[in-house]
Order: structure tokens, then C-alpha cells, then sequence
């Protein structure tokens, strides 16, 4: 058993250390299989960071309420009498006797991306007075928060980044919407932080809403109280709405956009994945017709086939991870955290958000690249394994 | 011509070499045709928008409505000579994921659009039915709808009087040119109108037709002026230039694509396509040599050893070309915010001309090394 080891891990090493002699043929699937784990890392990170941005924003002791049917808070209408009984639900948490949650309106502004100069549907939301209470993890860091009662407004962190004209101290006039940026705030990146807030009454009176909201977001006792919540809600005769936890709420809001992000990626990574098996299977069949002589020379000497096999494997397997590593940095070095902004088909409006190579992602990469590897290198092993040796010296 | 069987046995002579090295030129131009349905689907159709039609929003937002009012004013401009307008409706159809374009329309509306086709007797039938609905030949057949289906909507946007439910009649199905979408779902302003519980008499935005595109600045420059100041202002643009406003919102997809394009090329393409080359020269010394002394110039030389990786290119690149193209006609992402599924023929056409160039950029050094060959040293290296 350990004379097997060793004879293998001989052959083995010295198939990997005579790569740099066959460089040429091996930098081809070295760089395919570094290629494909750069676009591999690159798509999907897109998708994770746009899936961070929006699962963040949620969080499991929060409810979003809406009218039932809406899909979206756009789509959303609540009279102000029902987001008063709303308030006097059980299960949501009370400070002072004063319920904390916040009714909510959501509208959208144009404004310029800095980028390209072009309009994009920028989230307008107007919020109560309890609204900061509510989301606890938003935090001001920049000038100071609004005066409820005013014109003034705050702006999210990525949404200044983004868009131009709502710089702090900036006014911005939409319509007959006039805005003063009083504040810069950021919530843990999420994607509120594409959005500019202000009173909900102003909105009510800019857009003719009357007393009307579209959504209400209430902080819970617990997360273990949703279900009261929202039993007392649905099954209540005087409304019409739908309860969710916030975090299901942005988990859905997100889905068509991540889905569609990641069935592209994974159909390219695939494909291309494939791809890159030929050119490693061409790889690996020149290095053994190559070295035709040198193997029937050591199967000669005594050497069992399964070493001979396994060699060509290792080589395989080290040009592929080489290919992954470098890809899987490269994509990490060139992309994470990159930032950009898209519309959400699902809302309308744009989220802003960072590419994330994660962890994950870059493990996925390098596993994809071994996997490429193995199948590239599995029929030239086989055929090196089984050469003639008689034929195989007499070769050129 | 008479060189090809010369050519031809090259490529036999490692079997095993040319499937492979075709094998990765097919996939990558599988993987080019499929980025570029990606692309044209993101591209939400800028490239049939029409020249002569222009869509008039609210200044604000599109999704601020504008008061029905202003269908008059806007018809009775000069130089516009059809006008619709239509506002965006949502709902569902039996699951929250059965999402397509539902509008409510005014009666004028498919005369601004002759790229939807419709049977006369059809728009007369639906003219005449206050719950009748023109649809889309993908979504009738992706839910298998017939003229005379009753359709239940449920509403996300616009509740009705009663329940949550609208009903419809299907009464006309229209067609289209490849690249025209084929989802959208419309029904008649007035029906909406009547039953929703507020906003009434507002529509979402208006699309006109003009007699002379190259007046069509003018013309939405008109329009606005004559809204300004009043509590829905407007902005009017070209279709195209309000389509890839959407494009514009949803990001640089065009760069990503070409990214993406450029690194499967690369990688999957000129890189396995050069080595292959390279490896059949070398081994091929003696034999080129030989060729020479029989008096083949070194232009020929270049020539076949270039033609050898021009068809290479061609026969791996259009079959990947050949197939995702048929497959396209087949199939559909089933996705209710990117309808367009096509591969143009402009497509197919770059991607031949990429089949070439990059078969000559491949071929291009070792066949320099074929005609740069002195008889005598290559002759003595076995």
C-alpha cells in the first residue's frame, strides 16, 4: 500500500512539475478555466448584492401591512382610518402607550444618476413620527433629521451617491414638490438607503392623497408575535389587508430580479463551463501524447497504471485550480463592492446596491473550476493509463 | 477549390483534436447567441419603436396620473393626428406570479400601433364590448385563451366597486413582427372608469401619433408649454427615447454583455483555436517543407494554414450560430418584464463576420510561421 502511495505520488508530481515545459498547451485551459470562474463570480455577484440590499432591509420583528391584492407598496392605498385601527392591533409593541409604527406613503421622484446623467425612478417615501423608532438600525451621519410639519427631507447614503441634485443643504423641485435635503442617513445598506423620506403629510398634500396611506410598518413585540398581528388584522370585518414580516416582504420584492440575475448567470456559467472542458480535455490530451514515451517508459520501469492515471488527474486538477484561484481573485479584486444602482421590475423604483463576492461564491468558483478539471482530465487519463507499452516506445 | 481535400485531410488527421477544438467554438458561439437575446431583451424594444409616435407623461413621475382633459387639448394640435392613452392596470391572473401588461385603453388606441396586426372583425367585436380585451398572441397562448374566453383579473392597482376581481371577454388576439411584444393585455378605459373607487378620470399617459417625424421636437415642445404651470405637468419625448429611459433605469446591460462577450471569445474561441493551430504547424514541419520544395509559394502556404482555421471558425462558430437561432424560435424566458425573446438577423450577421475575423486572428501566427519555413531547416528537424 505505501510502495503504491509512493510510486503515485511520484508520478504525480512529476507530471505537475513538467507543466511549465508543455506551457503553452496549458496556459490555454488554465486561462479558459480562469475565464469562466471570472465570469462565474462576476454575474452572480451581482445577484448577491442586490439580494443583500434588499433581504437587509428586513427584519423579522417588523410588519409591512398593505391592502390586500397589492403587490407592491406602490400599489397600496389605506385610508387613514384603517391605519388607526391598524395601530390598535395586539402583538404590536407600545411605548408609553403610544403604538410604535409608522404610516407610510410611497411615491416616485426623477431624478439623474451621477453615472450617466439619464432619469431614474427615485423612492419617495413619507413616514409618521414614530418611523425612526421603528427602524432602530437607521442612523443619521450626516446634518440632522427632519422637522415634521416641514418641507425638509433626509436622504438615503446610496441614493446621494447615486443620483444627483439631493446633496445635503441641496433643494429639489419636482412639480409642485418642493424638497429641502436637511440630512444624510444610512440603514446597515439596505435599501432604504435608496430612498429620500419626509413627512407623510406633505406627500399627502403635494399628491392629493387626502387622508390616505399606503402601507403601515409596525414594530412587534417580538417576532413570535406576527402571528397575533396578524390574525387580528386579517380576520378584523372593518379592513382589507395583507400582514407581512418585513423580511418575507422584501424577500418577495426581490425575487423576479434575483431570479432572473441568477438563472442568466448560471446558464452562462454552464455553458461556458463546458466550454472550458473541451479546451482542458485538449490540453490534457496533448500533454500525454507528448509524453507518450515518458509514460511507457515508466510503465516499463514497473510503474502501475493506476499512478500513471492518477497523474494525469493531478495535472488536471492543478491547472484547474490554478485557473480558479486566479479567476475567483481576479473577479474578487475587480468587482466586489462595486457600486451600482438598477430598477426593480418588481417596484419600479431604483435600488441601489453593491456587487458582493462573497465566501461563498468564491468557494462555488473554485469547486466549479475542480470539477472542470477532473471531467477535462478524465478521458486522457484513462487513454494514458491503457497506452501499449511495446507501441507506446517505439513512438517518436 | 482544388486545395479543400488538401485542407480537409489536415483537419482528419487528429480526430480527436479538431471535435474538441470545434466543440469549444461551438459553445462559444451558442454563448454569443444567447448574450445576445439576453441583450435584445433588456432592450425592451428601442430598436421597433416608432419614429412618428410620441408618449406624453406626467413631468414628475410616470406613475403620476394626468386628468383625461387633456385628450382634447392634445388632438386638437396642430400636427398630431392620432391620439390614445393608456394607464397601467397590474393584476394577476389565478397565481400572484401570472403577471403580464394589463391596460386600459381608449377606443383609438390600435391606430396608433400598425404593428399590431388584428383581424377587422375582431376590433369591431371588441369595440363593441364594454368588458371585451385585445390580447397578445404569447399570453393567449401561454394560458391557452380563445376568442370568446371569459378572464378573470384580480386587481393589485384598481380595486372594483365590488370584490377584487374583474371580468373580461376576450375578443380579439393580434400579432406581430418578431421584436414587437406580444404580452400586453388591453381593455377599454371607460369599463375601468366606471367601476374602479377613485382617481376617476385620470389616465396614466398618453401616446400620440405626428404627421412629420422630423417635427416631433416641436411638436412635444408645443405640448409642454401648453401644460406648464397647471397641476399636471407633462413631459413628452419619443418613443424611443422614453423606452430607453427604461433601459437607461436598469442599468449599462450593453457592458456587461459585451464584458461577458469578450472573455467567452477569448477564453472559449481564439485562445483553443490558436493552440490548435500552433500545435498542427509544429507538427506539421516536415510535411509544409515538403510542400514547398514541390513548389508551393509562401503565400499558398499562408493561405491553406489560414483557411484551415477560417473553417474551423465558420463550421464550429455557425453551427453554434444555427442552432441557438432555431431554438430562440421555439422558446421564451416566460418572464412578464422582458417579452421580446428574439435573435435579429443583424445578429446572426456580426456573428459570422466574428467567426471569420477571430478565425484569421487565430490562424494568423502560426501561418506566418508556415510561410516564414526555410525548406532546409525544416527539413533537417524531425
Amino acid at each position: 500500500m505505501f510502495r503504491w502511495l509512493s510510486q503515485t505520488l511520484a508520478v504525480a508530481s512529476l507530471s505537475v512539475r513538467t507543466i511549465p515545459q508543455r506551457a503553452s498547451s496549458s496556459a490555454v485551459a488554465m486561462i479558459g478555466i480562469a475565464g469562466v470562474v471570472i465570469v462565474f463570480v462576476a454575474v452572480l455577484s451581482i445577484g448577491e448584492g442586490f439580494r443583500a440590499a434588499m433581504a437587509d432591509a428586513g427584519a423579522p420583528d417588523r410588519a409591512v401591512v398593505m391592502r390586500s391584492g397589492a403587490d407592491s407598496e406602490m400599489t397600496s392605498g389605506l385610508p387613514g382610518a384603517e391605519t388607526e385601527v391598524i395601530m390598535q392591533a395586539p402583538g404590536l409593541m407600545r411605548v408609553d402607550n403610544r403604538p410604535v409604527a409608522s404610516a407610510e406613503l410611497y411615491v416616485l421622484v426623477d431624478l439623474n444618476k451621477r453615472s450617466t446623467g439619464t432619469p431614474a425612478n427615485v423612492p419617495l417615501r413619507g413616514i409618521g413620527a414614530d418611523a425612526l423608532q421603528v427602524r432602530n438600525e437607521t442612523r443619521i451621519i450626516d446634518g440632522r433629521m427632519f422637522q415634521f410639519g416641514t418641507n425638509e427631507a433626509i436622504v438615503g447614503r446610496a441614493a446621494n451617491r447615486q443620483f444627483a441634485g439631493v446633496d445635503l443643504g441641496s433643494e429639489f423641485t419636482s412639480g409642485n414638490l418642493h424638497l429641502k435635503i436637511v440630512g444624510i442617513f444610512e440603514s446597515n445598506g439596505s435599501v432604504g438607503e435608496t430612498e429620500i423620506w419626509c413627512d407623510s403629510h406633505l406627500i399627502q398634500g403635494i399628491y392629493e392623497r387626502g387622508n390616505s396611506y399606503q402601507s403601515v410598518l409596525a414594530k412587534l413585540d417580538s417576532p413570535a408575535a406576527f402571528d397575533t398581528f396578524k390574525n387580528w388584522l386579517t380576520t378584523n370585518p372593518q379592513l382589507n389587508v395583507q400582514v407581512l414580516r418585513e423580511s418575507d416582504f422584501y424577500a418577495q420584492q426581490s425575487q423576479v430580479m434575483s431570479g432572473l440575475i441568477r438563472g442568466i448567470g448560471y446558464t452562462i456559467a454552464v455553458l461556458m463551463g463546458i466550454g472550458a472542458v473541451f479546451g482542458a480535455i485538449l490540453t490534457m490530451y496533448t500533454a500525454v501524447s507528448t509524453r507518450t514515451r515518458e509514460i511507457a517508459t515508466l510503465r516499463a520501469l514497473g510503474f502501475n497504471t493506476a499512478s500513471v492515471l492518477i497523474s494525469v488527474l493531478a495535472e488536471s486538477l492543478a491547472l484547474a485550480a490554478i485557473g480558479g484561484l486566479v479567476g475567483g481573485l481576479t473577479a474578487y479584486f475587480a468587482f466586489n463592492g462595486y457600486q451600482t444602482s438598477t430598477m426593480n421590475f418588481q417596484t419600479f423604483s431604483q435600488v441601489a446596491f453593491a456587487f458582493a463576492v462573497t465566501r461563498s461564491l468564491l468557494i462555488q468558483g473554485l469547486s466549479y473550476a475542480l470539477i472542470m478539471g477532473l471531467v477535462g482530465g478524465l478521458m486522457p487519463a484513462i487513454k494514458a493509463a491503457r497506452l501499449p507499452i511495446a507501441t507506446a516506445l517505439r513512438e517518436l | 477549390m482544388k486545395y479543400l481535400p488538401l485542407i480537409w485531410r489536415n483537419l482528419l488527421r487528429r480526430k480527436v483534436r479538431t471535435i474538441f477544438t470545434l466543440a469549444s467554438v461551438f459553445i462559444a458561439f451558442v454563448l454569443y447567441s444567447f448574450l445576445m437575446v439576453v441583450q435584445n431583451a433588456f432592450s425592451m424594444g428601442v430598436e421597433v419603436a416608432g419614429a412618428d409616435r410620441l408618449v406624453l407623461m406626467h413631468k414628475v413621475s410616470l406613475i403620476q396620473l394626468l386628468p383625461i382633459s387633456y385628450l382634447d387639448k392634445i388632438r386638437a394640435t396642430e400636427g398630431v393626428t392620432h391620439v390614445g392613452h393608456s394607464t397601467w392596470f397590474g393584476g394577476t391572473y389565478q397565481d400572484k406570479a401570472n403577471q403580464f401588461a394589463v391596460m386600459a385603453v381608449n377606443p383609438d388606441y390600435f391606430q396608433l400601433y400598425p404593428e399590431a396586426r388584428l383581424p377587422d372583425d375582431q376590433l369591431k367585436a371588441w369595440l363593441a364590448d364594454r368588458q371585451g380585451v385585445i390580447v397578445g398572441r404569447a399570453t393567449a397562448q401561454k394560458y391557452g385563451w380563445k376568442i370568446g374566453d371569459k378572464v378573470p383579473i384580480v386587481a393589485t392597482i384598481w380595486v372594483p366597486k365590488q370584490g377584487n376581481t374583474w371580468f373580461f371577454n376576450i375578443d380579439g388576439i393580434y400579432d406581430a413582427d418578431k421584436g414587437f411584444d406580444t404580452s400586453n393585455f388591453f381593455f377599454h378605459y371607460e369599463y375601468l372608469d366606471e367601476n374602479r373607487r377613485g382617481a376617476y378620470g385620470m389616465v396614466g399617459w398618453y401616446v400620440l401619433r405626428v404627421d412629420d417625424p422630423s417635427r416631433a421636437a416641436d411638436v412635444a415642445a408645443r405640448l409642454d408649454a401648453q401644460f406648464a404651470n397647471s397641476s399636471a405637468e407633462t413631459k413628452t419625448s419619443t418613443e424611443k427615447a422614453f423606452l430607453q429611459g427604461f433601459v437607461n433605469q436598469v442599468g449599462n446591460i450593453k457592458a456587461i454583455i459585451v464584458s461577458i462577450l469578450a472573455a467567452v471569445l477569448f477564453t472559449l474561441f481564439l485562445l483553443v483555436l490558436a493552440n490548435t493551430m500552433a500545435q498542427s504547424v509544429r507538427e506539421r514541419t516536415s510535411e509544409l517543407a515538403v510542400l514547398k520544395t514541390l513548389g508551393f509559394s509562401n503565400g499558398l502556404v499562408l493561405g491553406l494554414v489560414l483557411v484551415e482555421s477560417m473553417f474551423l471558425a465558420l463550421l464550429g462558430g455557425g453551427l453554434g450560430l444555427a442552432i441557438t437561432y432555431f431554438a430562440v424560435e421555439g422558446g421564451s424566458f416566460n418572464n412578464a418584464f422582458l417579452p421580446v425573446f428574439i435573435m435579429r438577423s443583424r445578429d446572426v450577421v456580426i456573428g459570422v463576420v466574428l467567426c471569420c475575423a477571430l478565425g484569421i486572428v487565430a490562424g494568423a501566427l502560426p501561418a506566418t510561421t508556415a510561410m516564414r519555413l526555410r525548406i532546409t531547416d525544416a527539413l533537417r528537424r524531425t
